[in-house]
């Protein structure tokens, strides 16, 4: 018998919960068909996640992608389905690449990430697409450019070195209509690998606490730069992500296991740790990057 | 005599890594540079002044600094017996110096870095006596530690200690004649 999980009409970091909470109960080899149908809209952090959703499944889960023409073509320039015919079962129509039109919104399409060389790659891309959208369209300052870059690929490293899987990196700008009313960069990390609740714990010797959890991981990688490795300089590329997503007045999430830990700006009423979630395998960054308006 | 020595990284890069890549990105690329220039230090005339010139770098990322400056000078920090090579790091955008502060405070080391314009900066930790001891040494070019005290006026600082500090930090050299000089200018 298979699953049907019913896609939202809108994907994003919110709303991937109440696929994971349909998922939840379900056995890994429960056979499962990702509907989404009906959806006419995904962040980058939604399309990563149902390639990672995929990948979490010891049976492989079949996909029906957006109905609407629109909908299924822009997922098809952000790189969705050239990888999910690998992870997934397809059913339905699947749209083939026509042209460039459009692209504009996709900085970085869809990339797997497994081993440093690929986030080299990553960077690479992303230097020669980035400059324009971010200091023309979005008014950041021309040194963003590189601070962007320097974040991308610090996020990327983390699935390299503590995921012990592929991940996946996307990074589009679209208008944030609901909150913000202003264009936003955002990138969107994901794997379903081992998650920082296990990776902290492998480190030699570490205690732990009674109260261990996953909220509790993500507190002491993000607030306290803790990482499994003992060297002085671990710890610092989440810390510098931290310091630079502050200085862009930028929204950093992470989603790890059943807890999501967020640094949230003046315009975003996100709370800062959610715990008990729907358990959910490896690491979920999302990094958001508001466009920058002259003070009044 | 003092010998100066340029290490353009960005050619170690292509060198030891890949031709393709300009950005110094991940750790396994800073740890493969990091040993290319240590290995590099090891025929090299001593004393030294090596620059690690970071000017045709495109990108340099947390963990890249952290592999390269960090664990560079972290190590020759370590190492036994009176300093014989200093370093100067140059060519540093605005946002690779953020990260390599970052880098020096994680370590507790303190490092010189050189501006476009040619002036040098002292970035990283060190504890205010030996920064305002090191202002006097580099607006002065060379002094005797009595000129210090001189300058500062809190004779109940033990001026000597401080310098000794700055030595063995590698951010002064003391001179065969007594005189403190940067290292650059010894």
């Amino acid at each position: 018998m298979t699953t049907v999980i019913t896609v939202p009409p809108s994907l994003d970091d919110q709303t991937l919960e109440t696929v994971l909470d349909q998922l939840a109960p379900l056995p890994a080899d429960q056979k499962v068909l990702v509907d989404a149908r009906h959806t006419r809209w995904a962040s980058p952090y939604g399309l990563t996640a149902l390639l990672t959703i995929a990948q979490s499944r010891a049976e492989r889960a079949s996909f029906a992608g957006p109905e609407t023409e629109e909908t299924a073509s822009y997922w098809q320039r952000a790189g969705f389905y050239e990888h999910a015919e690998r992870v997934f079962e397809m059913h339905g129509h699947v749209p083939r690449p026509r042209g460039h039109a459009g692209e504009s919104q996709v900085l970085l399409e869809i990339t797997p990430v497994a081993k440093s060389d690929d986030v080299h790659e990553v960077v690479e891309k992303i230097q020669s697409k980035a400059q324009t959208i971010l200091v023309n369209e979005l008014h950041l300052d021309p040194m963003a450019t590189m601070r962007f870059a320097m974040t991308l690929s610090e996020v990327c490293q983390n699935i390299v070195e503590h995921a012990q899987t592929t991940g996946w990196v996307a990074v589009q700008t679209y208008r944030y209509r609901q909150r913000l009313g202003r264009r936003v960069v955002v990138i969107a990390v994901c794997d379903g690998g081992i998650g920082f609740r296990r990776s902290l714990e492998s480190a030699q010797g570490r205690k732990l606490s009674d109260r261990w959890d996953d909220g509790m991981a993500l507190e002491d990688a993000m607030l306290r730069g803790v990482s499994r490795f003992r060297d002085p300089g671990r710890g610092q590329g989440l810390a510098g992500v931290r310091r630079y997503v502050g200085k862009w007045d930028g929204k950093l999430a992470i989603r790890s296991g059943t807890a999501r830990i967020a640094l949230i700006p003046s315009w975003d009423e996100d709370i800062a740790l959610r715990e008990g979630l729907a358990p959910f395998p490896g690491s979920q960054v999302q990094i958001t990057i508001p466009e920058r308006v002259a003070k009044g | 005599m003092t010998y100066h020595i340029a290490i353009d990284v960005s050619s170690v890069l292509r060198r030891t890594v890949c031709e393709l890549y300009s950005n110094l990105v991940t750790r396994p690329t800073g740890a493969t540079v990091r040993r290319a220039i240590e290995e590099a230090l090891v025929g090299l005339p001593e004393p030294n002044v090596t620059v690690i010139d970071f000017s045709h770098v495109t990108l340099l990322d947390f963990s890249c600094a952290d592999e390269i400056v960090g664990k560079l000078l972290d190590a020759q920090q370590r190492a036994d017996g009176r300093p014989r090579t200093y370093f100067l790091i140059r060519g540093l955008h605005e946002p690779y110096l953020e990260a390599i502060e970052a880098v020096l405070e994680r370590y507790d080391l303190a490092a010189l870095v050189q501006d476009p314009s040619g002036n040098v900066h002292l970035v990283g930790t060190l504890d205010d006596g030996a920064r305002r001891a090191w202002h006097v040494v580099r607006q002065r070019g060379s002094v005797q530690v009595q000129e210090i005290e001189d300058e500062l006026g809190e004779p109940l600082v033990p001026w000597e200690e401080v310098v000794s500090q700055l030595s063995s930090r590698r951010l002064v050299v003391r001179r065969d004649d007594g005189r403190v000089a940067l290292p650059q200018a010894s």
